[in-house]
């Protein structure tokens, strides 16, 4: 639906997500195993509850979707009640439910007031959801006509047609390359059997975390969660992921699209949560391209030569090696141009590292917005489902500040000279005419 | 739209006291007319800082489109005492966020901080509001960088293209009927005089309304904006011109031809505003909010029961109103059809659900869903210190008393199933109907060339 306020925003792409501060966290299993985070935040009558499970794309396995697809499913018929009757369950009380399937997790969310009419009805139908889907036929068809329809929206887009050709460059056969909305061959041929074999095998209590951040008891949370999971099996935890296998070449990969712009997309294997070179890799890429309208490469390409409106990198750590990707978008005849300038940013930043001026800039960004990161219910329980999630240390906010401090200018040098390999990166460009001209 | 009462004072008083005051909402007037609004929340060690000035995109004329925006993208270029980007670098340096927006009716600046950093936010809001310098060179560059964001978000954009030709035949003489970035040969030719004569007119401090939200207290935000904002010089503001639009005499429709894979419609009927109604019909404003929660207030409105679930007709549909507008606006509806539907069956099904506003009430059940998600979005909100500075700041830069903000959940409860009727029977005529549709040209020039190996694409 359209926008409310007609807002055009100016710029600042999303630096590096990162967790941060240090809210009281509370750390238990459930009886079926499940892992609990809980914060309290008595301020306001309200909570958020997320239960995110390893049933990501990562886990689709054959066919392509079968995990997003499958998370599309739960709030279309749960314990006999059919969609129209869940959406007026929620509602009703003024609650909001979500799902989301991504790479690695696949997650169902609740934000409901705490009061006693509201929270209570929300909680037995989210738990429903969660616990007793119904898997309905009638719903299956037409949302897998849906995702037909978004796939085919893909093709109108030139950053997601960028965005899966970077994936498939970079992956190749690991199940990262896939998107996690499948392609059309293969969401055409799933079906109600497959979705609920999927289900079974990870919608389960070993493989669940949950999430509660709000104006609730611990004790409250303890029976929450219980709650929520008491109707799971038990079940396993999946198997570990193969590795991401570092590329042999670099690759390129160029689509014509009938765009004034043509959208660049550049990257390579990254890192993973919990890396051992995280903070170095991070902070490093924070001065490249992470910053925002700070950054090098915003510098070179925007503020010197006004070649795009965004130009930024990034890293996305993932179970495995998540990307380190690049990206601007530019009118179609200075294509060549906006990218060898991005390229050359990273190839000096590899070899020459940050300046002693430029490190302090940024921990002194990074590390002086500290409580923003924190600041609200979101976004604490965003960074308790990525620390629940992968299974980082308590204490990883209480360090964050004095581990990006710790990191030094050699580190840095090193560590990208380690890790990022100029040479050997996937290359996407989808764009108008003048790429025709290019080789 | 807290869950409390305000306490509005029943006096006013000269300079250093409160404008109005209540149970976490400051207001001050500095003596060169800048408007200082400072809510407490103590949830966070952090503050929202907001400038927000009286320009915007219905501000402007033809022939310079988007200036307003223009301008927002030069103010991080540079003042007689900060050179170009310096601003950011050192809210970077404090470990700030900051950015701007610019819509129809505003433009605004805003940095998050930790808490004792508010003076930085003061000081260089100060400079810029007084001090900027166009410098040409810096001009060119960002001339090219904002051609760039145009291009991203609308010439690229089928469904952008749908809403700026929607935008520029459903409204004739109001200026809604430009896009806020402006139409690309007016980006392209902007002088650095036009700018520096818009910032001289428009940034002063008496246009401009600086709103804090976050863990402060508001005497001592007040002292700190006397000190920044104080001393500078106030303007003589222009008084803009009505620009009421015409009456429209008959149902618009056009097409779009742009390279696409899905069709999609927007149609728009024009309706009124908060600040366009007289006091007697402002219900009827609340009334077109509720009925736009009716067709698309969540998962269980009537447009997802039974546009895309029931009649299985639309892929996307929704429906969209802004009661909180410098001028007349309309009330939209935009949508998808799913494969073997067209763009006219999903358009007709639309239409019966209108026809069935004006002819059956609302019922209870439905009503009241969509007011207690109403009060439950009031408590939800207070979870972002940023949603709630925007509330006020946008309310009172278009002309409004931003404690509306805090009415809204009140003046929702008292919208009855036959004032919702009412409006649908007045409001969704043919004679103001406006329909923009969008008309699939092929993409299919598709080639993928992979060439490994070769990593230097000169």
């Amino acid at each position: 639906m359209p926008t409310k306020l007609w807002l055009l925003a100016c710029s600042l792409m999303i630096a590096t997500t990162q967790l941060v501060a240090s809210p009281k966290i509370e750390h238990w299993q459930t009886t079926n195993g499940g892992q609990v985070y809980f914060v309290s935040a008595p301020e306001l009558p309200m909570v958020d509850i997320q239960v995110v499970f390893d049933a990501g794309s990562a886990r689709d396995g054959q066919l392509a979707g079968t995990a997003l697809l499958t998370n599309a499913m739960l709030n279309e018929g749960a314990g006999g009640l059919n969609a129209d009757q869940i959406a007026v369950k929620f509602e009703d009380v003024g609650a909001h439910f979500s799902n989301s399937s991504r790479r690695d997790m696949a997650a169902l969310s609740l934000r409901s007031l705490t009061t006693e009419d509201a929270l209570p009805a929300a909680l037995t139908m989210f738990t429903d959801i969660l616990t007793k889907p119904d898997f309905p036929l009638d719903s299956f068809d037409r949302i897998q006509k849906q995702i037909l329809i978004s796939l085919q929206a893909e093709k109108q887009s030139p950053s997601a047609i960028a965005s899966r050709a970077f994936y498939s460059g970079l992956y190749g056969e690991h199940p990262y390359a896939a998107m996690p909305i499948g392609n059309e061959v293969s969401v055409g041929q799933l079906n109600l059997a497959v979705l609920e074999a999927f289900y079974k095998q990870y919608y389960v209590a070993n493989n669940a975390t949950v999430i509660l951040v709000g104006a609730i008891s611990k004790q409250q949370a303890e029976m929450i969660a219980e709650q929520l999971l008491s109707g799971l099996e038990a079940g396993d935890k999946p198997t570990k992921m193969n590795k991401v296998m570092p590329l042999a070449q670099a690759k390129q990969v160029v689509i014509n699209h009938p765009s004034s712009q043509t959208h660049i997309v550049m990257g390579q294997p990254g890192m993973n949560r919990g890396d051992a070179d995280y903070f170095a890799l991070y902070v490093g890429n924070h001065i490249l391209g992470g910053s925002g309208l700070v950054s090098q490469l915003s510098n070179e390409v925007r503020e010197k030569r006004g070649l795009s409106y965004s130009v930024y990198s990034y890293f996305r750590p993932m179970r495995e090696l998540g990307p380190y990707q690049f990206g601007l978008q530019t009118r179609n005849d200075q294509a060549q141009q906006a990218l060898s300038v991005m390229k050359q940013t990273l190839v000096d930043f590899i070899d020459k590292g940050p300046t002693e001026a430029e490190l302090i800039a940024a921990k002194q960004n990074i590390t002086g917005g500290f409580a923003l990161r924190v600041d609200s219910n979101s976004k604490i329980a965003g960074y308790l489902a990525v620390i629940g999630f992968y299974d980082l240390p308590l204490t990883y906010l209480d360090t964050f500040k004095q581990s990006v401090n710790a990191v030094t200018v050699e580190q840095i040098k090193e560590v990208f000279s380690r890790r990022i390999d100029a040479d050997k990166m996937v290359t996407v460009l989808v764009g108008g005419q003048q790429l025709g001209a290019t080789k | 739209m807290q869950m409390f009462k305000n306490i509005k004072l029943g006096y006013y008083l000269l300079l250093a006291i409160p404008t109005w005051v209540s149970a976490d909402v400051t207001e001050y007037q500095l003596e060169n007319g800048l408007k200082l609004i400072v809510k407490e929340d103590h949830r966070a060690p952090v503050v929202v800082s907001q400038v927000w000035y009286k320009v915007g995109s219905s501000y402007e004329h033809n022939g310079i489109t988007g200036i307003s925006h223009q301008l927002e993208h030069m103010m991080f270029k540079g003042t007689e005492n900060l050179g170009p980007n310096e601003f950011s670098k050192i809210i970077a340096a404090n470990g700030g966020s900051e950015n701007a927006f610019t819509g129809r009716d505003y433009t605004a600046y805003y940095q998050i901080l930790e808490k004792d950093r508010l003076e930085v936010s003061f000081r260089l809001e100060a400079e810029r509001m007084r001090k900027l310098v166009i410098d040409e060179a810096e001009l060119i560059k960002e001339h090219e960088v904002v051609a760039e964001e145009r291009r991203m978000r609308t010439d690229d954009k089928p469904q952008s293209l749908v809403r700026e030709a929607f935008n520029a035949t459903a409204f004739v003489n109001s200026p809604y009927h430009h896009p806020v970035i402006g139409w690309m040969s007016d980006i392209k030719n902007y002088k650095a005089d036009d700018l520096r004569d818009w910032y001289q007119k428009w940034y002063a401090p008496n246009n401009a309304t600086v709103v804090i939200v976050g863990d402060v207290q508001a005497e001592e935000v007040y002292q700190l904006a006397l000190r920044y904002f104080g001393p500078l010089k106030a303007e003589v503001i222009a008084e803009l011109k009505p620009q009421i639009e015409i009456e429209q005499r008959g149902k618009r429709t056009i097409e779009v031809r742009a390279p696409a894979e899905l069709p999609y419609f927007m149609m728009g009927w024009k309706v009124p505003v908060v600040k366009t109604s007289d006091d007697s019909l402002l219900w009827e404003t609340y009334a077109l909010e509720v009925l736009a929660g009716v067709l698309d207030g969540g998962n269980s409105a009537r447009f997802s029961r039974n546009l895309v679930r029931g009649e299985e007709i639309a892929a996307s549909v929704g429906a969209g109103y802004n009661l909180f507008s410098r001028l007349a606006d309309v009330f939209i509806v935009v949508g998808t059809p799913v494969k073997g539907k067209t763009v006219a069956d999903l358009q007709q099904a639309v239409f019966v659900q209108i026809d069935k506003l004006k002819t059956e009430l609302v019922s209870d059940a439905e009503l009241k869903r969509i007011k207690t998600q109403v009060v439950a979005n009031a408590v939800y909100e207070r979870d972002s210190v940023s949603y709630q500075a925007t509330q006020i700041g946008m309310l009172d830069t278009i002309g409004l008393d931003w404690q509306l903000s805090d009415a809204y959940v009140d003046n929702i409860q008292a919208v009855t199933a036959e004032q919702v009727q009412a409006v649908a029977k007045k409001y969704f005529i043919e004679q103001t109907l406006t329909i923009a549709e969008l008309i699939p040209l092929s993409l299919d020039n598709n080639q993928q060339s992979q060439q490994a190996g070769d990593n230097n694409a000169h």
